[in-house]
């Protein structure tokens, strides 16, 4: 353990329990609006299924898939590179931008890149990195990560936005107000967008039968920057393909609807060919995603279209934030992607969760979050990722279980202890204790009284 | 390299095929409930729908809602009175536009959303980059839902498209909904009826 | 029809009188119930921790105690869903697939089995159902607020039948309480953050009791409404439709 794991991070975001309840009620009422949004679609699971379908003959039939789309985005006309891990990708995006002797890039959001950690790589290399996405502009002046995919900054308060705005854009101290913090995020970032050369954008979905690919934005951010630039970068896991443009039909109807409830993002761009005079590359990245394939239990992650639905519904991400993940992606999803990039890292976040299965009903592509969180359990405890503390209790668990009559022993003295000696339990080790009373000790089990009764 | 090894560990991992589903077919609603859908959805998305007999209409708009300094920029060949453009000048230069028309394909009643091209654009940047942006959409011209959208996109070339649902927004501080964040403050439907 | 009565580790030992209630309300409505007396738990501890393989023995044990019966019912959905999704035997693996197709939670076996259209229970309070996750979401005892769906309730449509209850409405009708299992203390501040969150709507709401198809959640439940000193009560659905 040589990280701070999920139960600490989230106990010292519940120091704070207003704080906790406005995480909370905001992203519920997201949620709602989304129940609101699907409801209005009465073939709304005939979509999720269709779409289920579709992901899966992508990840069944990728091979051929992604030689199909370099070959049609060729011909395109736009240059396609091909990264096998986090440290490939962000070198090509270096080397990219030294030839042409840029120093500077506007960035419109991109989880991916957030995985890589590019910003950082390329910060280290003498670019300057603007990240145009509103809200993750302010985690980045605020100097963080990201704590949902889709909402970068719902961990935010107005206030404490205004402040950074203060200290790096001038507005005045104490402006809080969201119209006038929009307005001075349009106005700085309108300069950073005229006076970049060079744009990279992430990539909702790519087409291997045209060889185009789809941004999605509300703010119009990647358009700005994309169409401005001498040269287009944009960055995609090998996952983002969808068979032919007509299946575009299916998730775009899905996308925002789970997302945030709106039926559509305000920009659904169709980049197929560059600009007269204008370059434009796509990276195709790995990063595990190929291991992640050959999980026949975990592969239906990749399915993932990131929209952040099952962040919104969970009951732990609501009341824990994005950063207890301490990783690019949180909530359920992140969950299930992280252990495969880190076992060890992240052996903490499978467990992050009850398994009420909500995940699982609100994801768009129907992958089965809650039961891959069971299934990494299994598979960090059988490789050795759990305390010995924790695999000794089991261990006597399954010996006391395992008989009727060590059982009915164990229970005696356990309930004896509660009525007689309850300040063995009722104490601080006892972490159920802490915010809760224990359950009362009847006199006799349910087996004794049957045994008297029957 | 990385790429052979990429695609080889894709082929070793990759599950037996599956088949892609059926695509998906709905009853189409009579055209007047679909125009009437595509208003209440604009409208609830921020933008607004002005209906028009002909293109003439919009000069009128233009002139009770503009000044004669702002920059209005349109390819419309009705529009005689506008700033043309030779879309070879740098995209740089269309900053500072306040207003422009374009032409479109087709809308989309069940988003809002409606579908232009390259072409249609004059420059790529000029529908996101004006402060205040228009389309003319005809009545005939609006399709159901978007498996509808895709039937016609389906067999079309274009270097880029976009679909665009009303105004740039952003709710990325405390969900606060704001109209005009990077793109358009506002969007304006000319619905071009019969 | 024979049917075996499983009572779970932690009702046995903390809540003998749902157990009791369930007996009581099985054998009312004319069933046949056997309790094996060597029964002790399903697994579901060691299994959700992570320790699947330790399970062995409890699946032996489960299997040799209910494989004779048609049935097999119990007052607790997390525990069935568990046997129901993950009872293996290497050695006795057909005896174990039949087991996981003949368990039933109480209320699922009371409305799809034995399809009771009436009830001779009163309970004159203003109740709270909760919608425990296993018990819903795993066994589909009512739709789900997430999906698109015809709206039911197998406990609702139970409850409707209990003379002078009041059933109330809830603010958010499905959230989990945070028990979970090892999470309740595992994730000691998370956990007890959502069982406040879950009490409080039921308070809110003006609830006098709480009641659920699973006594595991009304035990979290129970444990924050006693630190919170407040005079509502939890009963597990069975003692409520034996409510005389």
């Amino acid at each position: 353990m040589n990280s701070i794991k999920h139960p600490e991070l989230s106990t010292i975001f519940n120091e704070d329990e207003e704080r906790v309840n406005w995480h909370d009620d905001t992203l519920w009422w997201i949620r709602a609006k989304r129940d609101k949004a699907a409801h209005g679609i009465s073939e709304w699971e005939i979509l999720r299924e269709t779409a289920s379908q579709i992901k899966d003959n992508v990840l069944s039939n990728l091979h051929q898939y992604l030689i199909d789309f370099e070959a049609k985005a060729q011909a395109n006309g736009i240059v396609v590179h091909w990264a096998a891990n986090a440290e490939e990708h962000n070198k090509i995006v270096l080397s990219l931008l030294q030839k042409k002797d840029i120093h500077q890039m506007v960035k419109s959001k991109s989880m991916l890149t957030e995985e890589c950690h590019l910003n950082e790589y390329l910060e280290k290399n003498g670019i300057d990195v603007i990240d145009s996405d509103l809200g993750e502009r302010i985690v980045q002046l605020a100097k963080e990560p990201p704590s949902h995919i889709v909402l970068p900054c719902i961990h935010k308060k107005k206030e404490e936005i205004g402040q950074l705005f203060h200290e790096h854009l001038g507005t005045e101290f104490g402006i809080s107000d969201p119209q006038i913090l929009t307005e001075t995020a349009r106005l700085h970032l309108r300069e950073t967008f005229l006076t970049r050369r060079s744009a990279l954008t992430g990539v909702n979905f790519a087409i291997a039968e045209t060889g185009e690919f789809v941004v999605c934005t509300n703010e119009g951010n990647a358009d700005m920057g994309a169409h401005l630039a001498d040269i287009h970068i944009a960055s995609m896991g090998i996952e983002k393909l969808i068979p032919k443009k007509k299946h575009l039909s299916v998730f775009l109807r899905l996308l925002t609807r789970s997302a945030t409830g709106q039926p559509i993002t305000t920009y659904s761009s169709h980049f197929k060919k560059p600009r007269k005079g204008q370059e434009m590359h796509i990276i195709l990245v790995d990063n595990g995603r190929t291991v992640q394939l050959g999980r026949a239990d975990f592969r239906n992650s990749l399915k993932c279209i990131r929209c952040g639905a099952c962040m919104n519904t969970c009951p732990v991400y609501r009341r824990s934030g994005g950063h207890s993940y301490h990783n690019a992606i949180a909530g359920p999803i992140g969950a299930i992607l992280a252990p495969n990039l880190d076992m060890k890292e992240y052996a903490d976040l499978p467990f992050a969760s009850t398994l009420c299965g909500s995940c699982t009903n609100v994801c768009p592509v129907k992958i089965d979050i809650h039961d891959q969180l069971y299934k990494w359990r299994q598979v960090i405890v059988k490789e050795g990722n759990t305390t010995a503390a924790k695999t000794m209790a089991m261990k006597v668990m399954d010996f006391t279980l395992s008989s009727p009559t060590r059982y009915k022993l164990a229970g005696k003295i356990g309930r004896w202890t509660i009525k007689h000696a309850p300040f063995t339990v009722n104490n601080k080790l006892n972490l159920w204790f802490k915010n809760r009373e224990m359950p009362e000790a009847p006199k006799e089990s349910f087996s004794e009284w049957f045994k008297k009764n029957k | 390299m990385s790429r052979a090894q990429i695609l080889a560990a894709v082929l070793n991992n990759q599950p037996l095929e599956t088949l892609l589903p059926a695509d998906l077919e709905f009853d189409s609603p009579s055209k007047d409930l679909v125009i009437e859908k595509f208003v209440e959805t604009i409208t609830m998305i921020g933008g607004q729908v002005i209906k028009i007999k002909s293109l003439q209409d919009i000069e009128n708009y233009i002139s009770e809602n503009y000044l004669p300094e702002n920059r209005i920029l349109s390819q419309l060949t009705e529009l005689t009175n506008y700033y043309k453009f030779s879309g070879d000048e740098s995209p740089h230069e269309l900053e500072n536009t306040d207003f422009a028309v374009f032409n479109t394909h087709f809308a989309v009643a069940e988003n809002g959303a409606v579908w232009i091209t390259e072409d249609q654009m004059g420059h790529r940047v000029l529908p996101f980059i004006t402060q205040h942006l228009a389309m003319v959409v005809k009545a005939e011209n609006i399709v159901a839902n978007m498996h509808q959208a895709y039937k016609i996109i389906e067999n079309q070339d274009y270097g880029f498209g976009t679909f665009i649902a009303g105004p740039s927004k952003t709710a990325d501080i405390e969900q606060s909904l704001v109209l005009g964040a990077h793109g358009a403050r506002s969007m304006t439907i000319f619905l071009l009826e019969n | 029809m024979k049917v075996g009565l499983f009572v779970p580790c932690y009702v046995d030992q903390f809540y003998p009188n749902a157990a009791i209630a369930t007996l009581k309300l099985l054998q009312k409505l004319g069933v046949d119930v056997y309790y094996p007396p060597n029964q002790t738990c399903c697994g579901q501890p060691m299994a959700n921790s992570g320790y699947e393989h330790l399970t062995g023995n409890c699946n032996r044990l489960f299997i040799e105690n209910f494989s004779e019966f048609d049935y097999i019912v119990s007052p607790s959905g997390s525990c069935v869903l568990h046997i129901k999704d993950h009872l293996h035997d290497e050695k006795r693996e057909s005896d174990a697939l039949n087991v996981r197709h003949k368990v039933y939670e109480l209320v699922e076996f009371l409305t799809d089995i034995l399809k009771v259209k009436e009830i001779n229970a009163s309970f004159p309070f203003k109740v709270g159902l909760h919608q425990s996750c296993h018990g819903q979401r795993g066994l589909h005892l009512s739709s789900m607020s997430e999906l698109v769906d015809t709206p039911f309730s197998k406990p609702m449509q139970l409850l409707n039948q209990v003379k002078g209850l009041e059933i109330i409405t809830l603010t958010r009708p499905d959230e989990c309480c945070g028990f979970g299992g090892t999470f309740c203390v595992v994730e000691e501040a998370v956990s007890s953050k959502m069982g406040k969150d879950r009490v409080e709507d039921h308070l809110m709401n003006g609830a006098e009791y709480i009641t659920a198809a699973d006594m595991s959640c009304l035990m979290h439940m129970e444990g924050i409404l006693k630190r919170k000193n407040s005079n509502v009560k939890v009963l597990h659905i069975a003692e409520i439709l034996n409510a005389e």
